[in-house]
């Protein structure tokens, strides 16, 4: 029993490297010969590394990547005057800021904001560089493109965040800074400034499906693995070829809840499910300060917001009280 | 049935354990007390750690009042001489309130903290009377002006004494200095924008690291929240509400309080159903400017360099000042009412006529040997000093150069002159006008052999 609940792959089965399929005209060729076998990755997932397709996409992508992030790290590092026991004691506080309001969408000076916009350029290069690669990979193996399109829905919440919005509020400023404590620090002022983000409906949305995957895939992976017995880890055969394993999990479902997914609907759950998190969150993102000044009076107008019982006494704002004193 | 545990499994789970307890390290340990005070289901809770309580409390244990002594009796001011704020006290209550005095500030040297021995009690000598006699008329102030915050004279709170801060200590431990800015080796890029270093200040957040000099000092907009539904023109920005947070964030580390102690979890931005404690609140960020620019910013040319901060400025005072930690300083007791006299102006109510070794030094910037080239910290006191010219337009500022003995005298004129141009230039992109810069020379341009005579003065004068 207990050999089913382990949470490493037990038995690996290991057999002659697999090259994949020859690569059509206009390919360049994989990188590496041989492909490795290494038994702890075999533990997580499949034991055979590589080959690595790179191509001049990818190669662009990490280029534009590396550069990014050199421009991030340096200034960081300069940030704390080349100390690198400072850089590295510091580095969850340190970023790269965004230019400051007085920039508008204008260019800065490269140490006010500007090396900001140039790490943010190479970055989105990198990514929508990456994408095209998911893309025409995926195209060269006659897949589907879900996968490209689900990265899509995150660069879309990337570039709202950086550009898009930006952009529309006629400000650089308005975007996030580049570092780890910033961006947090960033995000609650976002709250702050626009009073109060969960009153935001599509924030609320975003919530759902960002906790709706979370759920939808431990349902998932809990239903297979408790079926691996019957062979339920062939659930894609079982699309058209239900077996036992798969008749089981579906009985299981409709006696706890009365309705169950099928071994393929399923994964349209789940992939809309992870879609919709960034893009709902995006357009929420989206609709702050350009439409909505605050959320929680916005959210006071059109209804939503429950209003409590009084508990403290009534509170004036003084500066309306005392002339001339802000 | 068994679990049957690999290797691996035992080593995952102890790498789980130990990834735990990594991050855990970041918080407080249980148990928290959390206290409902708004509507339930709100958020309206204030969090405490006990601990952290206890560790605090004796802190906040108030000294037993001197017993009270005949209010009549010869007038302090006809007794002792140059005595400017307390002079209508009867004697035996005068010197009652100097000894109280002296056990809150100096528990240790008492009346030579602040009186030169061998000389009378009438000298002002020593910076800390000078110092000493402005915080008493700034206690008479915040009592009878500030009862909105304090209670006080005219409230019904406990109103504040030389205590609230001083706990027996000469300084309060809690001021703040202006941040130094940021070290640049290269002005080409690293530019941390005031903010992004473990601030203390800001409960090492990476939150603005000198909020506190544009709020308690400078009056900018604190306000950034957004006040209609829909978009109607306020442009305050992210990074300017970065700024309010940081003061926010000292407000509440100050007080030992969360947001909701002031605000309605709903809308922080809005008054209706907010705690009335924000009112209070609000009256406090302005009572603290008051006090920096009225009391503490004019005492700096009083103060001696080892008390002031590292950009040569004088100690201000935040919200942390005087509450160290507790939502009352000293949990609301009340020390006012054994020491009336704290709760009303009385005498003079003007400020120190000479100060420091020179009247109105603004600041005082040092050169290298044989140099007119202005050095970072230079031109931070510079800037220093142009600020407190943008607030009294009536002033004006005399500069003198100064050089060290070394070198040929003639050189050393031209090189003081040229230190003078250097700081008035400075002065002037600072955005002070031409017209308020006057180029004095000093009568004796040439000092001693060491580094404080390679200087400019920089004077103000009416």
């Amino acid at each position: 029993m207990s050999y089913y609940q382990n949470i490493f792959t037990q038995i690996q089965a290991t057999g002659p490297a697999s090259h994949g399929i020859p690569l059509g005209h206009g390919n360049s060729p994989r990188t590496g010969k041989e492909p490795m076998i290494v038994h702890l990755f075999g533990r997580i997932g499949n034991a055979q590394i590589g080959p690595i397709y790179l191509g001049g996409l990818g190669l662009a992508s990490i280029i534009c990547f590396l550069l990014s992030f050199w421009i991030m790290g340096f200034n960081m590092l300069a940030s704390v005057d080349w100390n690198p026991i400072q850089f590295v004691r510091q580095l969850f506080w340190l970023a790269l800021e965004p230019p400051g309001p007085q920039y508008g969408l204008s260019l800065p000076p490269l140490n006010n904001g500007g090396w900001w916009l140039m790490a943010g350029f190479f970055l989105t290069a990198s990514l929508l560089l990456w994408w095209a690669r998911m893309y025409t990979r995926a195209r060269a193996l006659g897949m589907g493109t879900h996968v490209a399109w689900a990265f899509a829905a995150a660069i879309w919440l990337y570039l709202v965040l950086g550009f898009i919005r930006p952009v529309l509020m006629g400000s650089w400023s308005e975007a996030v800074p580049f570092g780890i404590f910033p961006h947090l620090d960033w995000t609650a002022a976002f709250s702050l400034r626009y009073g109060n983000l969960f009153y935001n409906p599509f924030h609320a949305l975003s919530i759902v499906f960002l906790y709706g995957s979370a759920l939808l895939f431990a349902m998932h992976g809990a239903t297979i693995l408790a079926v691996t017995r019957f062979g339920g880890e062939r659930e894609i055969e079982q699309i058209v070829d239900r077996g036992t394993a798969s008749e089981r999990a579906a009985l299981f479902w409709r006696w706890t809840m009365g309705f169950n997914a099928t071994m393929e609907s399923i994964h349209r759950w789940a992939w809309w499910f992870a879609v919709l998190c960034p893009l709902a969150g995006g357009i929420g993102i989206l609709l702050t300060g350009t439409v909505v000044d605050n959320w929680y009076l916005w959210a006071v107008k059109h209804g939503f917001a429950a209003s409590y019982p009084a508990v403290f006494p009534p509170v004036v704002d003084p500066s309306t009280l005392i002339q001339g004193v802000k | 049935m068994t679990i049957r545990r690999t290797p691996s499994t035992r080593f995952s789970l102890v790498t789980v354990a130990l990834v735990a307890s990594a991050v855990l390290t970041g918080c407080e340990r249980p148990p928290i007390e959390s206290v409902q005070h708004g509507f339930r289901g709100t958020g309206m809770v204030q969090v405490y750690n006990p601990r952290t309580i206890e560790a605090q409390a004796p802190n906040n244990v108030v000294p037993d009042p001197i017993p009270a002594v005949p209010a009549d009796g010869p007038k302090a001011k006809d007794v002792y001489k140059n005595v400017q704020v307390l002079g209508d006290l009867s004697v035996a209550e005068f010197n009652r309130t100097m000894v109280a005095i002296s056990a809150w500030v100096a528990p240790k040297e008492q009346c030579t903290y602040c009186h030169m021995a061998g000389e009378g009690f009438e000298s002002d000598s020593m910076y800390t009377k000078v110092v000493a006699r402005r915080m008493l008329q700034m206690t008479q102030t915040i009592n009878s002006k500030w009862s909105a915050h304090v209670g006080g004279t005219n409230g019904n709170g406990a109103g504040v004494t030389c205590f609230t801060c001083h706990r027996g200590q000469h300084n309060p431990s809690e001021l703040w200095f202006r941040a130094p800015p940021q070290v640049q080796a290269s002005r080409a890029l690293g530019n941390d924008a005031g903010q992004n270093r473990p601030s203390p200040g800001v409960t090492l957040a990476s939150l603005p690291y000198d909020a506190l000099t544009d709020y308690l000092l400078d009056a900018k907009e604190i306000r950034v929240g957004g006040t209609t539904a829909l978009p109607t023109g306020n442009r305050q920005n992210i990074k300017q509400t970065e700024f309010t947070f940081a003061l926010m964030i000292h407000m509440s580390n100050s007080l030992g309080v969360n947001c909701t102690y002031c605000h309605n979890s709903q809308n922080f931005a809005g008054w209706e159903g907010a705690p009335p404690q924000r009112v209070t609140a609000w009256h406090g960020i302005r009572m603290a400017r008051e006090i920096n620019n009225v009391y503490m910013e004019p005492l700096q040319a009083v103060f001696p360099a080892a008390r002031l901060g590292p950009t040569g400025d004088v100690a201000k005072v935040g919200c942390a000042t005087c509450h160290q930690g507790a939502y009352k300083p000293l949990y609301g007791a009340n020390m006012l009412k054994d020491y009336p006299v704290l709760g009303r102006i009385t005498g003079s109510t003007a400020g120190p006529v000479v100060a420091g070794p020179i009247a109105g030094l603004l600041g005082r910037v040092l050169f290298e040997t044989g140099k007119f080239e202005l050095t970072p910290d230079a031109k931070q006191q510079i800037v220093a000093a142009s600020r407190m010219l943008a607030k009294d337009a009536s002033l004006k500022v005399d500069l003198s150069g100064f050089t060290d003995r070394t070198g040929n005298a003639n050189a050393n004129a031209e090189l003081a002159k040229n230190r003078a141009f250097a700081v008035r230039d400075a002065l002037t992109a600072a955005g002070v006008p031409q017209a308020r810069i006057n180029l004095r020379r000093p009568e004796a341009v040439i000092g001693g052999a060491d580094g404080s005579s390679r200087r400019v003065d920089l004077v103000a004068v009416k």
